[in-house]
């Protein structure tokens, strides 16, 4: 009789020990990470937000919590503000650009089988290609008199100028960059859409009446490659978003602050001027405008899944 | 093939190289100009071959005057002990989220979706403390420690790990295989396009990054290649472009020349997530 309980209770204990045993484990296994995640990524995370709302400076010995006053002080600095600016409309201008000429390439590739292989190559090759390196060339190439660039508009009769140099196309010059280092990512990203596309809704597409490049692309191929671009949209967003290579090597934020940028911004002012507090402020303002568009398309893709 | 599909195709073929031309320009112009001397190159024309080869002596220059040599085996050194540190983290981390029941596995999966959420320079600052009172400054530990933890890997593998089926684990497990040998043994061999995709994403990142070892390095010896161009360009800006130009095709050469011979597994490693 005093059996059975018994023997379940240890059957449990048993099953209990093995749960026990393989939680264990798994925080053998998981505990190395989970501790770094926590040093190396989301301590620190949490400790810029806290620092933004100090004053400190690196090395200083005391500092002052000064609630708000990082940001206010952001805010009506015209430095600031032109930096905002200018990486707004880096992103407003490298985004539309590169996603644009990323369907259109990749829609040119997959529409014949010819030389695919080839073109996917060659736009991808900026993409792999060291940033830093190509930004040196690209130097050269904008430079205003023995520069490709300058030289290939002589040739129509177009006089270029110094484009690095000059406030009113400098930021534009490191958009041309930003577009030519991420237009082959956009078009793979493509690719990929394109190919999920079902052939047969095409034939579905024809059947109702739909003949015509254009009408297969606006009955078929756009509405299915929603949430490709959407995808592609908030990926290349905050890729812009983080824009900083380019401008520490080749202009340094000038000329004239034409292209200060945020994250330029956010290093001078912490590991230059060693204003850690006030580049903490400028960090985290930097981490919400990635953080929203994130949420952007956490919401596009939500609505997505309810409709389907 | 009907006269309007031809002409497509033929418009096809004129629209997708004239894009390739713009595409390829910079590399071709790069390497044209690391063969020319500086009486061709401050001539400003418009030709691929230099009239007088001055090759050897630019890709001379760009081997003695900056320690091209170094900057080259620093990279790869910060590269591979990243990589192999991010793969001893990550690797039983992904297993344990995949195949594991444990407390805390729901929230430490929604902590790493999170960490991928954060860009790499959000905890710049804080690390650059923290290293900077260890006394880890301009040193090769400071340009490799702030990314042994990889969410990135995390997830990849985790999400690979979870399409393995589990009477694999249980066969392991009843010929006696510990967990750990488990993630090693069984895991890893199973999971190696994976792996490889991981492999590629991390080294790219961390070959090409410039922002974090322009923060933490201020030495030529220890400069990975991007910081090593930068100090090339810094130096040589204005003067003479043909070395210049053969230092930055050296240091492209690499990941151009892998990218090439592997560019399925390129495509995939770089556009995975296509975050960070």
């Amino acid at each position: 009789m005093a059996e059975g309980p018994a023997a379940s209770v240890r059957l449990d204990t048993a099953a209990g020990r093995r749960r026990h045993s393989e939680a264990l484990a798994a925080w053998g296994l998981a505990g190395p990470a989970t501790f770094l995640l926590f040093l190396l990524l989301l301590g620190p995370t949490a400790a810029v937000v806290v620092l933004s709302a100090t004053d400190w400076q690196l090395g200083a010995k005391s500092l002052r919590f000064v609630g708000l006053g990082n940001y206010a002080e952001m805010f009506a600095d015209r430095v600031f503000r032109q930096s905002l600016a200018n990486t707004l409309l880096y992103v407003a201008i490298t985004v539309p650009v590169s996603v644009g000429l990323g369907l259109s390439a990749a829609m040119l590739i997959e529409a014949r089988t010819s030389l695919q292989k080839f073109y996917r190559t060659v736009y991808f090759l900026p993409v792999t290609a060291t940033l830093i390196a190509m930004a040196v060339v690209w130097e050269f190439l904008f430079h205003p008199n023995v520069g490709l660039v300058n030289l290939l508009l002589a040739t129509v009769g177009i006089a270029g100028t110094h484009w690095l140099n000059n406030p009113s196309t400098a930021l534009f010059a490191l958009c041309a960059i930003g577009i030519w280092q991420s237009l082959g990512f956009t078009t793979v990203l493509f690719l990929a859409g394109l190919k999920s596309v079902p052939r047969d809704l095409y034939d579905a597409a024809s059947v109702d009446g739909a003949h015509g490049a254009w009408e297969r692309f606006r009955r078929v191929t756009w509405p299915m490659l929603g949430p490709t671009l959407m995808f592609v949209l908030v990926i290349m967003g905050i890729r812009s978003f983080q824009v900083f290579d380019t401008v520490a090597v080749l202009t340094a934020g000038g000329p004239a602050k034409s292209t200060e940028v945020l994250l330029y911004t956010m290093y001078t002012e912490s590991f230059h001027y060693f204003r850690t507090g006030y580049g903490s402020a400028i960090t985290v303002v930097f981490l919400v405008f990635v953080l929203a568009l994130t949420l952007v398309q956490v919401r596009f893709l939500d609505r997505r899944v309810h409709y389907s | 093939m009907t006269r309007g599909g031809l002409a497509f195709a033929v418009l096809r073929h004129v629209l997708l190289l004239a894009g390739a031309a713009v595409m390829l320009a910079p590399f071709v112009w790069m390497v044209a100009t690391s063969f020319k001397p500086p009486q061709e190159i401050f001539a400003g024309e418009l030709s691929l071959l230099p009239r007088q080869w001055h090759a050897v002596e630019n890709y001379h220059q760009a081997f003695t005057k900056v320690p091209m040599l170094r900057y080259l085996a620093n990279g790869l050194f910060v590269t591979s002990a990243i990589f192999a540190l991010q793969v001893l983290v990550a690797v039983p981390c992904a297993y344990a989220l995949a195949k594991l029941e444990f407390r805390g596995r729901t929230l430490l999966f929604t902590l790493t979706l999170f960490g991928l959420l954060i860009p790499a320079h959000v905890p710049a600052i804080p690390l650059y403390i923290m290293l900077w009172k260890a006394g880890l400054l301009n040193t090769y530990a400071a340009l490799v420690v702030p990314f042994v933890i990889s969410v990135f890997g995390i997830f990849l593998m985790r999400q690979f790990f979870k399409a393995i089926p589990d009477e694999l684990i249980h066969a392991a497990r009843l010929d006696g295989l510990s967990e750990f040998a488990i993630v090693w043994r069984i895991m890893v061999p199973a999971a190696m396009p994976a792996l490889i995709s991981f492999g590629i994403f991390s080294v790219v990142a961390h070959w090409n990054d410039y922002f974090w070892p322009l923060l933490v390095i201020n030495s030529r010896e220890l400069a990975p290649p991007p910081l090593g161009v930068a100090y090339f360009r810094n130096e040589e800006a204005g003067h003479d472009f043909g070395p210049l130009m053969a230092g930055a095709v050296i240091i492209t050469a690499p990941l151009v020349v892998a990218f090439l011979f592997a560019q399925r597994r390129f495509i995939e490693g770089m556009t995975m997530t296509g975050l960070k």
